[in-house]
């Protein structure tokens, strides 16, 4: 190997998320976040409700960031995000990235009054869910986005969780915002590259990122940036990006779709699964797959 | 660049120093999540391809890249594996914490 060979970095050097987090080991949120405000730079608002990450950033008057961060009550990410612009634009700043940064609990169930409101309004914010797949920072409890089958304290294994993982993407999709996307801490390239385009978009914006939380999913905290792309190739969480509401377009295209066997396989939170639990999964996911497909063509 | 803020830890003396707003004052350096660690990333760096992807994959911006090598932060890195795990070509390994 040559001494002149370059280390091949693929994303900006800048940082702006801190060492010295209390992020547990090979937390997904923390990965998510560091490469949005690679995209996203220094003139950008969080807006935090309750979630992992409003105790992640550390304790007052301690900050792991160097962006400004705003933490705000549980079920008003978007709607602090909306007076936080209206404010900036008062003051003439207006080219400020204003961000909401919640959880899926934030998201998909406390918080979704507001969010629609906003994107009804169509503020000009871009809202960001990581999705761990329920409420992390208060134990494990189930959320609305806790797949189907999944053990969390409050779906212990003889009482699992029957209902699917709510479509957040198609609700947002009926709001027709100028844009939304999908994205996964596995991809960061592509996490970039459409957290980029979003910047340049007036209106509101959302991303759902799918990021893994060894915690709370009962899997090694190696595998979490495994378990991303193995959600990815095996469909179960598609990656594409929709501009008002309609013309999908899917940004990994998966040649040969894997089976999702082994990524249950690695998670404590499936392994109660019986070969029946998982035939039943693999149909589901099989079938949104299939929803996706046809809304990228356009049927 | 944040590592570069002021590393130590605010401790206010009375009530009279506290900020009226909760505002933030410092960074998070003062944290050593090191300590955290029991297994610890060991890198080869004669085999690295120096492809960035450990560099890439940090959670906790451990993998600093002087003189175009990776080098870890053992201040910082919580020992979670994943550079090691997404190590094309494998030459980092995870070794038992040293006390
Ligand atoms: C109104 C209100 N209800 C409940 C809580 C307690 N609470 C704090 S964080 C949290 C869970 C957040 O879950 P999620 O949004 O998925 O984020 P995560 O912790 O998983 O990152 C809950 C229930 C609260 N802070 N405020
Ligand atoms: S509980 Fe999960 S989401 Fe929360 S900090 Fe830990 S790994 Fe991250
Ligand atoms: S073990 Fe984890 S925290 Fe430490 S350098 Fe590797 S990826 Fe970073
Ligand atoms: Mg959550």
């Amino acid at each position: 190997m040559s001494q002149e060979k370059k280390m091949k970095l693929t994303l900006p050097v800048e940082e702006y998320v801190g060492s010295g987090n209390l992020a547990c080991q090979g937390c997904g949120a923390n990965l998510a976040l560091r490469y949005i405000l690679k995209a996203l730079g220094p003139k950008t608002v969080l807006c935090i409700p309750a979630c992992c990450w409003a105790v992640i950033d550390g304790p007052f008057p301690h900050s792991c960031m160097s962006v400004s961060i705003y933490h705000c009550a549980f079920e008003t990410a978007a709607s602090t995000a909306t007076g936080v612009k209206a404010g900036l634009d008062m003051l003439g700043d207006t080219d400020m990235n204003v961000v909401s940064w919640a959880g899926d609990g934030g998201t998909l169930d406390i918080g979704i009054q507001a969010l629609s409101g906003a994107a009804e309004r169509n503020d000009d914010i871009i809202y960001v869910c990581y999705d761990n797949e329920a409420y992390m920072n208060t134990g494990i409890q189930r959320s609305s986005a806790t797949p189907k089958g999944a053990w969390t304290t409050t779906t212990p294994v003889k009482f699992p969780k029957v209902e699917s993982k709510k479509d957040i993407d198609a609700i947002m999709a009926a709001h027709r915002i100028p844009y939304q996307a999908t994205a996964s801490i596995a991809y960061p390239e592509d996490l970039y590259k459409k957290m980029l385009k979003a910047k340049n978009i007036k209106g509101t914006r959302f991303f759902h990122i799918f990021a893994p939380c060894p915690t709370g999913w009962k899997s090694r905290p190696e595998d979490a940036v495994k378990l991303a792309r193995m959600a990815v190739q095996n469909c179960l969480f598609p990656l594409y990006e929709i501009e008002h509401g309609e013309n999908l377009a899917l940004n990994i295209k998966i040649q040969n779709k894997k089976p999702i066997d082994d990524y249950l396989k690695l998670q404590g939170r499936f392994r109660h699964l019986k070969p029946a639990d998982i035939q039943s999964m693999q149909e589901e996911v099989d079938r949104n797959w299939n929803r996706i497909l046809k809304k990228a063509q356009g049927c | 660049m944040s590592k570069k803020k002021d590393a130590a830890k605010i401790i206010f003396e009375s009530e009279k120093d506290v900020p009226i707003m909760p505002m933030s004052l410092g960074s998070m350096l003062f944290n050593k999540t090191g300590s955290w660690r029991n297994i610890r990333p060991e890198i080869r760096t004669a085999d690295c391809i120096r492809c960035g992807i450990c560099w890439k994959f940090c959670p906790d911006m451990s993998i600093l890249v002087e003189e175009e090598l990776p080098v870890v932060d053992y201040d910082f890195c919580k020992g979670c594996g994943i550079c090691a795990e997404e190590c094309p070509v494998k030459c980092i390994e995870m070794a038992e914490e040293r006390k």
